[in-house]
């Protein structure tokens, strides 16, 4: 009997230590969380890789968009010349996104949209306070 | 051939197929892609097969990965993204695996050719258009509309925004491939380097070692690019899947 009890007594002891400890790794989970966040730590290199391959693809897209339309309408050069240089605002834009100089010129709601990591969250409520330092 | 430090990136055909005109081979990449699947696969159902309780060395690997994976969807596109965990983890271990399997000698590096690497991003941006006008109709169309815009630069605006949307898939395929194929190829060179200077005689040999020092650092760069590319791939593919789930606000 007494040895039952005991055993009891230490079953619940160690319901209460596993509480307590799942406690514990709650509000660690939430200050790693915090911790964690990606400090947009990127090794040099690899930025100057984004940012290039980002600028180069707009400019591309542009030209080939004007070429199509080109092609499809019969204004040889037009066309591709003014897309071509829509496709250079495209990729100063997409420059200026990805390294976070043009958060949001017009309104919040543009650069959420636009997928700027800081902005977002409409469905994670009471995450929000976690990107407030997370500026490049 | 020795010292061609392109070399690495030839196709040859395995098995030689041909259907209708259109030549299907069997080659090198594919098979390195099925291995690659294969062993992803493999080790993930090995892994978590003991389903232990208290995770043993590998099943805590798997659950890790999983984790990671889970944690960059939500944080990038919000608890409802989660439907798109399968594709995130499917491609980010496809092209993580792909990655560190051409880091072996004499292997093949799948992510190296820019077909695969924009099929992988077509892929992607193809499930964030469907899915984007299917969860949003025509209100999807709202992502190139920036609001608060004087109705004189509207076009000019939503030009810019189109190209800067198509543009996504190419810039996207184009890192990935280029990292692959500019580390692949410098650490070939240099590792040539070595070969031919310590053709040169005993002064040569201490000359050699420079490049070699250079090879073995770019081998660990090498293994960071690895992991940090199909890191990036999956955080904007997360990114991007945030657009279709919530155009705009």
């Amino acid at each position: 009997m007494k040895n039952n009890n005991e055993k009891d007594l230490a079953d619940k002891n160690r319901k209460e230590r596993l509480a307590a400890l799942e406690a514990k790794l709650a509000s660690s989970r939430q200050t790693d969380l915090i911790k964690n966040m990606p400090k947009t730590g990127k090794p040099g290199f690899g930025n100057a890789l984004k940012m290039s391959s980002e600028f180069i693809s707009a400019i591309l897209v542009g030209a080939g968009i004007g070429y199509l339309i080109d092609s499809l309408t019969g204004t040889r050069p037009w066309a591709m010349i003014v897309m071509l240089l829509l496709g250079f605002v495209a990729g100063v834009i997409n420059v200026l996104r990805s390294s976070g100089e043009m958060a949001d010129p017009y309104q919040r709601g543009w650069a959420a949209a636009k997928g700027d990591k800081k902005d977002q969250k409409p469905t994670d409520k009471g995450r929000d306070d976690l990107y407030d330092d997370e500026d490049e | 051939m020795a010292n061609d430090p392109i070399h690495q990136f030839q196709l040859n055909k395995l098995i030689p197929l041909d259907i209708g005109g259109t030549d299907i081979s069997f080659t090198n990449s594919s098979l390195f892609m099925v291995v690659t699947v294969a062993a992803t696969a493999a080790f993930l159902i090995w892994a978590t097969s003991g389903r232990g309780l208290i995770p043993s060395r590998t099943q805590s690997l798997a659950e890790m990965s999983y984790e990671f994976v889970a944690s960059m969807l939500r944080d990038g596109a919000g608890s409802e993204g989660m439907k798109f965990f399968p594709m995130v983890f499917s491609l980010f271990m496809f092209i993580l695996v792909a990655n560190l399997f051409g880091m072996f000698p004499y292997f093949f590096t799948v992510t190296s050719h820019i077909i695969v690497t924009f099929a992988l991003s077509m892929l992607v941006i193809g499930t964030v258009v469907v899915y984007g006008f299917y969860k949003n109709g025509i209100g999807f169309l709202k992502l190139f509309v920036p609001s608060g815009i004087p109705a004189v630069l509207m076009p000019l605006v939503i030009m810019i925004e189109v190209i800067s949307f198509i543009s996504r898939p190419i810039s996207l395929s184009v890192r990935l491939f280029a990292n692959m194929l500019a580390g692949h190829i410098t650490l070939k060179v240099f590792a040539g380097f070595v070969v031919s200077l310590s053709g040169l005689g005993a002064a040569g040999i201490g000359i050699a070692i420079l490049p070699l020092i250079m090879t073995v650092a770019l081998t660990g760069l090498e293994f960071l690019v690895a992991f940090l590319q199909a890191y990036v791939f999956a955080v904007l593919t997360c990114m991007y899947l945030n657009d279709a789930l919530h155009p705009s606000h």
